[in-house]
């Protein structure tokens, strides 16, 4: 679900299958973990096929986790379902990562 | 929460309430004490209104306001209630009731033409607000220019719905994703912005991944309504805390929303001006308002102003509002206490157990029949038991569809007088016996006849004032409007004091129409029943009320579908009574089983008087006189084998069921008295409409059909034998 490769100082964690209610329990130590000792986070979004308000405030939370720490998180290669959720709720802002609209 | 649900509560309450304030105002012009009867006209236009703003339904809000401001100076003394006021406030209660209608229809906006209607009445009551003068009432004129104010300054210039949603932090774990809710919301209209407030996010280690902590603040363009975007939240209004402001809302709601949230005012303020909601300037003029406010209070009063006082001091929300809010909780909750009390029940569901009990007494009869033939002593005590209790679940449900008379009745108070007035008459109308019970579907079918009867008498039977000086009587003239049970009838009465029936004027009419024939014997009561045929009128004027021949066939016709009979009193000079006799039901009925020959016939019990045997004596003189003498009374008779023509020879021993209606009474052979029977009323086919003697028909336990006796009818037709036999040879008989 949850690959976390370190980067130097910073860590890439790639995510797979979905950010929902049913996932969230497990993947909430599994996000966080990584932030303990990485300042710089890369959220590889490309795999999450689905998404809900759990996992969207899972990803809310890490962000100001993140902040929290004096590091950074980066949400990067969303998946459609990713972006589509985020438009819907106006938090493109929020995370402050460029999207990348497939053509 | 079904909202469809409710509005009809509130169009039914409305409705009631509209009839309060008509009694009201009919009955405030004759109190010396008016205090009480303007408080409660006040109190139901209140309830209108602010039931109203609920529904969003801000026509009827709008005009609804003016004349309860109106009815506030009435009540705390500053404006006197004349006849003028009545009328104009009477005019308005119609408008507000057009304008339920109208809403009970499903219209969230009023068409022009009620627009003008309001327009023109707002105008009037106007007159009222304004033509005071200020030393009385120092405070008025203020509440009225707050008022211009309001509408404009109070108001955000934002023409879309603004959306607050906080969602119950279980919300995820039953199943509801708030973005769900976003995508139906966006399938209504277009979310032009959006903020996702992620505030209420605790610390990582306290943050349960499965509640839910985000809120949203929407700016909503949408054509649809309250109640839709309401529908759209439906399953989470629960432990959600959600707030839809319309289009142009009053700057009130958004700050009191603001106070509901449990984020901070000012970074929520700010949150509203970026969705683009609020304009910075609204959001700065509200608030530091409420800033101001607070600071000077805390000199003098620790308490911080309510948010309301503010608003008001800074003529940004007139008072009433203000207050009209407040009241609107304290009803709510006064609602609810009634409605613990009084269940309302859709008409069609009782009609449904109506008739399942009627299928319930027929079972039931079916049963003790076979427990009867198989003679088994307990299952037959059993039954009975059974029976008795069926009995009662009868009368119970058949008491549920009974009302009082009295709502139908008061109707008319306004009737009489509108039309006493058009009429240049003084007629006052007397009301007894309203608490009379009787079933919902004949009040309901009672009305228009009654309103004929009432309007004719007004018309016809009362006389001008000079011509009742004239002849003695007092100027004003009195309508009677009477209800009483009477053997198991109910009977309706509408009275005058006016001129009566002139006797040979009908009679002249009613030849010069080929009604009947010159020559023809006519009893009194026959004359009298010659007005309720088709095309009779004796008006010499034809007024836009009666006379034109129309109506009192009708009125007839109306009553006789009822199962009903119409009978007349009239003293020429002094005055008329029209007596309408109704069955009390129109459903399941007591009856009395008899039989003849192989049939079985019911005839209502209430209608049975008693049963003799019929004499040896008797049936020996039967052959030549058709009455018998009953305790030295003289009493006409019926043999119902000769009236349905039964095959086979009377019995040796033959029964007289004494039957009675009215005043009076006939005696009907039968071969057989067979008792009691709960008899369900079964409509008979078109085809055998028009036979007389026969009111419908009924199954029986067995099975068989029995027909059940139409008692006036068969009263009537012993009563014309035995005037055809007085009557000279020629004579024809008129029914």
């Amino acid at each position: 679900m949850v690959n976390v490769e370190r980067k130097g100082d910073g860590c890439a964690v790639r995510i797979e299958g979905e950010m929902t209610i049913y996932t969230a329990a497990d993947l909430k130590p599994a996000l966080l973990a990584p932030l303990a000792d990485c300042r710089e986070l890369e959220l590889d979004l490309a795999q999450v096929a689905e998404i809900d308000t759990a996992g969207l405030q899972l990803l809310a939370l890490a962000k100001l986790e993140a902040a929290r720490a004096g590091g950074d998180l980066r949400l990067i290669n969303h998946s459609d379902a990713v972006r589509d959720v985020l438009d819907l709720c106006g938090m493109v802002g929020f995370f402050g990562d460029p999207v990348v609209i497939p053509s | 929460m079904n909202l469809d649900q409710a509005l009809k509560t509130y169009i039914e309450e409305s409705r009631e309430l509209l009839q309060e304030i008509e009694d009201g105002l009919l009955r405030v012009e004759q109190e010396a004490d008016t205090a009480d009867t303007v408080n409660a006209i006040f109190r139901a236009a209140h309830t209108i209104k602010g039931s109203a703003g609920l529904f969003g339904l801000d026509y009827l809000v709008a005009f609804t306001h003016g004349v309860e401001s109106v009815l506030d100076r009435v009540r705390d003394g500053s404006l006197g209630i004349d006849a003028e006021l009545v009328a104009l406030m009477l005019e308005c209660r119609d408008h507000i009731s057009a304008l339920v209608e109208h809403a009970a229809e499903g219209a969230m906006t009023a068409t022009p033409e009620l627009d003008a209607g309001g327009q023109t009445l707002t105008t009037r009551l106007n007159v009222y607000l304004g033509k005071q003068p200020p030393a009385t009432t120092p405070a008025a004129p203020e509440a009225v220019e707050a008022r211009v104010e309001a509408s404009g300054g109070g108001r955000v210039g934002c023409d879309c719905w603004h959306i607050s949603l906080r969602f119950g932090r279980e919300s995820l774990r039953n199943g509801m994703d708030p973005l769900s809710f976003l995508r139906y919301l966006a399938t209504l209209g277009d979310i032009v912005s959006i903020e996702t407030l992620t505030d209420a996010l605790p610390a990582a280690a306290d943050m349960d991944p499965e509640q839910c902590y985000l809120g949203y603040e929407i700016k909503f363009r949408s054509d649809a309504d309250k109640a839709t975007i309401e529908g759209v939240f439906e399953f989470a209004l629960e432990d959600s805390q959600i707030h839809i402001l319309p289009p142009r809302g009053r700057v009130a709601d958004y700050l009191d929303m603001i106070k509901a949230l449990p984020e901070d005012d000012l970074r929520l303020g700010e949150i509203l001006c970026r969705v683009g909601s609020l304009t910075e300037h609204e959001l700065q003029e509200a608030l530091g308002a409420q800033a101001a406010g607070a600071q000077a209070e805390q000199g003098e009063a620790t308490e911080p102003a309510p948010i309301g006082d503010i608003l008001v001091g800074a003529g940004m929300v007139q008072p009433e509002l203000v207050d009209a809010a407040l009241d609107k909780q304290k009803q709510t909750r006064e609602h609810r206490a009634q409605e613990s009390r009084v269940v309302r029940v859709d008409a069609d569901k009782l009609d449904r157990l109506i008739n399942l009990v009627g299928e319930l007494v027929i079972a039931g009869a079916s049963t003790n029949l076979i427990a009867q033939r198989a003679g088994m002593a307990d299952l037959l005590e059993a039954t009975s038991t059974l029976s008795r209790l069926v009995e009662e679940v009868r009368d119970s449900a058949l008491t549920l569809r009974m009302v009082q008379i009295g709502a139908t009745f008061s109707r008319f108070q306004r009737v009489v007088r509108d039309v006493s007035r058009e009429l240049g008459k003084e007629i006052q109308l007397v009301i007894t016996g309203a608490e009379t019970e009787l079933d919902k579907t004949v009040v309901e079918k009672i009305g228009d006849p009654l309103m004929h009867l009432v309007r004719n008498s007004m018309d016809h039977g009362i006389e001008a004032p000079d011509a009742r000086v004239a002849r003695g009587k007092p100027a004003q003239g009195t309508l009677r409007l009477n209800a009483y049970h009477d053997s198991g009838s109910i009977v309706i009465e509408v009275g005058d004091d006016g001129g009566g029936l002139n006797r040979q004027r009908i009679l002249d009419k009613a030849i010069e129409r080929g009604i009947v024939q010159a020559g023809q014997n006519l009893s009194d009561q026959e004359i009298c029943q010659l007005i309720f045929e088709p095309g009779f009128s004796t008006a010499a004027a034809v007024t836009n009320l009666s006379g034109r021949g129309v109506g009192m066939d009708v009125v007839r016709k109306n009553i006789e579908a009822l199962r009903g009979t119409i009978e007349i009193d009239s003293v020429e000079g002094q005055g008329t009574t029209i007596r309408i006799r109704l069955p009390l039901t129109l459903a399941i009925i007591d009856g009395f089983l008899v039989g003849i020959g192989g049939s079985s016939f019911v005839i209502p019990l209430e209608a049975v008087a008693e049963c003799v045997e019929l004499s040896e004596a008797d049936r020996a003189a039967s052959r030549d006189r058709h009455y018998l003498n009953l305790r030295g009374e003289v009493l006409p008779f019926l043999r119902l084998r000769e009236v349905f023509d039964v095959d086979g020879l009377p019995p040796r021993r033959e029964n007289v069921v004494v039957v009675q209606y009215g005043k009076q009474r006939a005696g009907l052979v039968v071969d057989e008295l067979m008792g009691e029977f709960q008899t369900v009323i079964k409509p008979l086919g078109r085809l055998f409409g028009h036979i007389r003697g026969i009111g419908g028909s009924t199954i029986l336990g067995s099975g068989e059909v029995a027909l059940i006796l139409d008692v006036p009818s068969l009263v009537q037709r012993t009563s014309e034998r035995e005037g055809r036999a007085l009557a000279p040879p020629h004579a024809l008989s008129v029914q």
